[in-house]
């Protein structure tokens, strides 16, 4: 069944042994497959970078662009066909750094993009330069001796910025990256759903976080649901789950609202 | 049927040029002197129920044009020298992918910041070379505003036969001056409409299969065909590829497709060039200027003509080079350092015979300031 959603033309994939992008593909595969999408009805709008290479694997309508700017070429693409349901799969550095413009602007207008933040705490394909997800004090090609820049909190600016929809999980928790991403696709305005996933290659490796098994382990033990006793009890630690499901006015549809009005004005002659 | 007459700015000029021929996605950032077409498309377009989305700068209003021309919509975007350089990196993608897109530039004084407000013609090098890597793209520009109307139309027209950019390369003093312009009645001016595949629904579909005639059929996102599109070197499946064939074949198809063709596709003017014997070669405002000179010139007796250059790139180097056979001498009259000077001197048979009048100043050339270069070069004294 996962067959029928990618390109085998296009595999062997890039991804690295025990990469976590591969988890995030399957869970958008089984989120699309549990609401029922065609895949004629799907448009997928990547950057550029290790998680941005997914568009390709996907038999929806894809687009692999430049880095840092999916999101604005998801813009024209939703605006210019409301209709269609456009998910933008972006890397950590992709999204934030170089795209950090557009993310917030998108998140700002409300459009109904899915935005999927495969945050990897590192510049993967250009070989492990910290980006503005490595955390303060961790280490990266371009920062061997410890990183001085603080990382973003992806759902505190998300929510800040405006996005109604705000979700976190990470790729030990393969249900919730498929559920979390069903409800952003189903959700009618911007979402963003930030899915922590391991980078053993050069994230892990840099800073001795072991295999991808012990990031992942990491991400369980480091982790807890929103709203839960752990959370609650260990400062620090990273939560899970879905922060912001608000219903708010969409971009495309306002945009439509306006034409509707404004031909409904001249058409019966008023100026 | 009454004509339609009207008395408008260089802006409007290319806004309604733009909405003849059939524009349907409008994304733009604010900048001076091209402000006016996205302040008259945002009244115009939903009104037609077609879209106009103000980005959060120029970078992100190319990228979005891009999206919606593949959604099968005809597409633009207006800006000034900053912001062309912003949108050059997303200017090379639509040369990759080949997706039909407008970009208006309506040229202010450089470097940087420069002189907002003041004419300047140079970004004729940057239109053409912008971008990273070999490649081509198509350059159109014009003096009055009823052909600035016109190459827009053109613009689109090119944009969508040849799949490519289409830059057009207007400037401050168009942009802002007004005069009359007739809006032709619909039909009078040709309209190329995109070509999208007959491929019927489960037959492979290559979008990047080349037919016989050099074009390259089309399929809209969300229509029967699927296919990835990518800045990569990729093959006729819009698959990457490092192949070096597979590139090879793919640079000179973007290439070749216009450079081939530039004679055959270039627009342009001539002036009193039967007998003439001293050529002035201009384009854009500035064209206006040479051509006030010329008729003054004739009037005296003098065997002078004028040819204005509409298509810039792919520079239409034949046709140039034979316009500037015998001639005693060619006078390039610009608004920049010498930018299609440049071109003419690597064109022509006689290059030493190539002269440049010109001003960078921000003051619009006058007809004096090019007798003045004229008279320098006839040993007449200025």
């Amino acid at each position: 069944m996962v067959r029928d959603y990618i390109r085998q033309r296009f595999f062997p994939h890039i991804w690295c042994a025990g990469c976590g992008h591969g988890t995030v593909m399957s869970g958008i595969i089984r989120a699309v497959e549990r609401l029922g999408l065609k895949k004629n009805e799907i448009v997928m709008v990547s950057g550029i970078g290790c998680s941005s290479r997914m568009s390709g694997y996907l038999d929806f309508h894809t687009m692999h662009t430049i880095h840092g700017r999916a999101i604005a070429f998801a813009t024209g693409v939703k605006m210019g066909r409301p209709d269609l349901r456009v998910i933008v799969p972006m890397g950590d550095g992709d999204a934030l750094a170089i795209g950090g413009n557009h993310l917030i602007h998108a998140a700002r207008r409300n459009l109904d993009l899915t935005a999927i933040i495969m945050n990897n705490s590192i510049y993967g394909m250009t070989g492990g330069q910290f980006s503005p997800m490595t955390p303060f004090g961790e280490k990266g090609t371009t920062a061997p001796l410890g990183n001085i820049d603080h990382a973003f909190d992806i759902v505190e600016l998300a929510k800040a910025a405006g996005a109604s929809f705000v979700a976190r999980t990470t790729t030990y928790h393969v249900q919730e990256i498929a559920a979390f991403i069903a409800k952003g696709i189903q959700h009618q305005g911007f979402s963003v759903i930030e899915v922590m996933s391991q980078c053993p290659t050069y994230y892990g490796r840099k800073n001795k976080l072991g295999s991808a098994v012990d990031m992942l382990q990491g991400y369980r033990a480091g982790t807890a649901p929103v709203g839960s006793k752990k959370a609650a009890e260990t400062p620090g630690i990273v939560q899970r789950g879905i922060f912001v499901e608000e219903k708010r006015p969409e971009y495309s549809g306002e945009y439509r609202n306006l034409v509707y009005n404004c031909r409904r004005t001249s058409e019966s002659g008023e100026k | 049927m009454e004509e339609d007459i009207r008395f408008i700015q260089g802006n409007e000029a290319v806004a309604l040029g733009a909405l003849y021929a059939g524009l349907g996605f409008y994304a733009g950032y604010p900048i001076t002197p091209s402000t006016e077409v996205a302040e008259i498309l945002a009244e115009r377009l939903p009104k037609q129920g077609a879209t106009f989305v103000q980005m959060e700068d120029e970078i992100s209003s190319m990228c979005a044009i891009i999206g919606a021309s593949l959604t099968g919509l005809k597409v633009m975007t207006a800006t000034s020298g900053p912001g062309f350089s912003l949108m050059q990196e997303a200017i090379g993608y639509a040369v990759m992918a080949e997706v039909p897109s407008v970009v208006v530039n309506m040229q202010r004084g450089g470097p940087s910041t420069g002189l907002p407000t003041s004419i300047a013609q140079g970004d004729v090098m940057q239109a053409r070379w912008g971008t990273h890597g070999d490649h081509s793209i198509i350059a159109l520009t014009a003096s009055t505003l009823q052909e600035a109307f016109e190459m827009t139309v053109q613009g689109f027209n090119l944009a969508e036969t040849y799949r490519t950019p289409v830059v057009l390369l207007f400037d401050e003093v168009l942009a802002h001056m007004r005069e009359k312009v007739t809006i032709p009645p619909p039909g009078e001016l040709e309209v190329v409409e995109r070509l999208r595949t007959s491929v019927p629904k489960g037959t492979n579909y290559h979008p990047y299969l080349t037919r016989e005639d050099g074009r390259l059929p089309m399929s809209d996102f969300g229509g029967r065909h699927r296919y990835n599109v990518t800045g990569l070197v990729h093959d006729m499946w819009g698959f990457p590829s490092t192949d070096s064939k597979v590139a090879y074949d793919l640079l000179h198809h973007l290439v070749d497709k216009l450079e081939n063709r530039a004679d055959a596709m270039a627009h342009y003017k001539e002036y009193y060039l039967v007998d003439a014997e001293n050529l002035l070669i201009a384009y854009g405002s500035p064209a206006r200027s040479a051509l006030h000179l010329v008729e003054e010139r004739r009037k005296r007796g003098e065997k002078i003509g004028l040819l204005e250059l509409q298509s810039l790139w792919p520079f239409p180097r034949r046709t140039v080079r034979k316009k500037c056979e015998g001639r005693r001498h060619v006078l390039v009259v610009e608004m920049n350092r010498g930018q299609i000077y440049q071109e003419v001197v690597k064109t022509v048979a006689n290059p030493e015979k190539v002269y440049l009048s010109n001003r960078f100043d921000g003051t619009f050339i006058s007809p004096r300031d090019i007798m003045q270069t004229l008279n320098v070069i006839e040993g007449r004294g200025v």
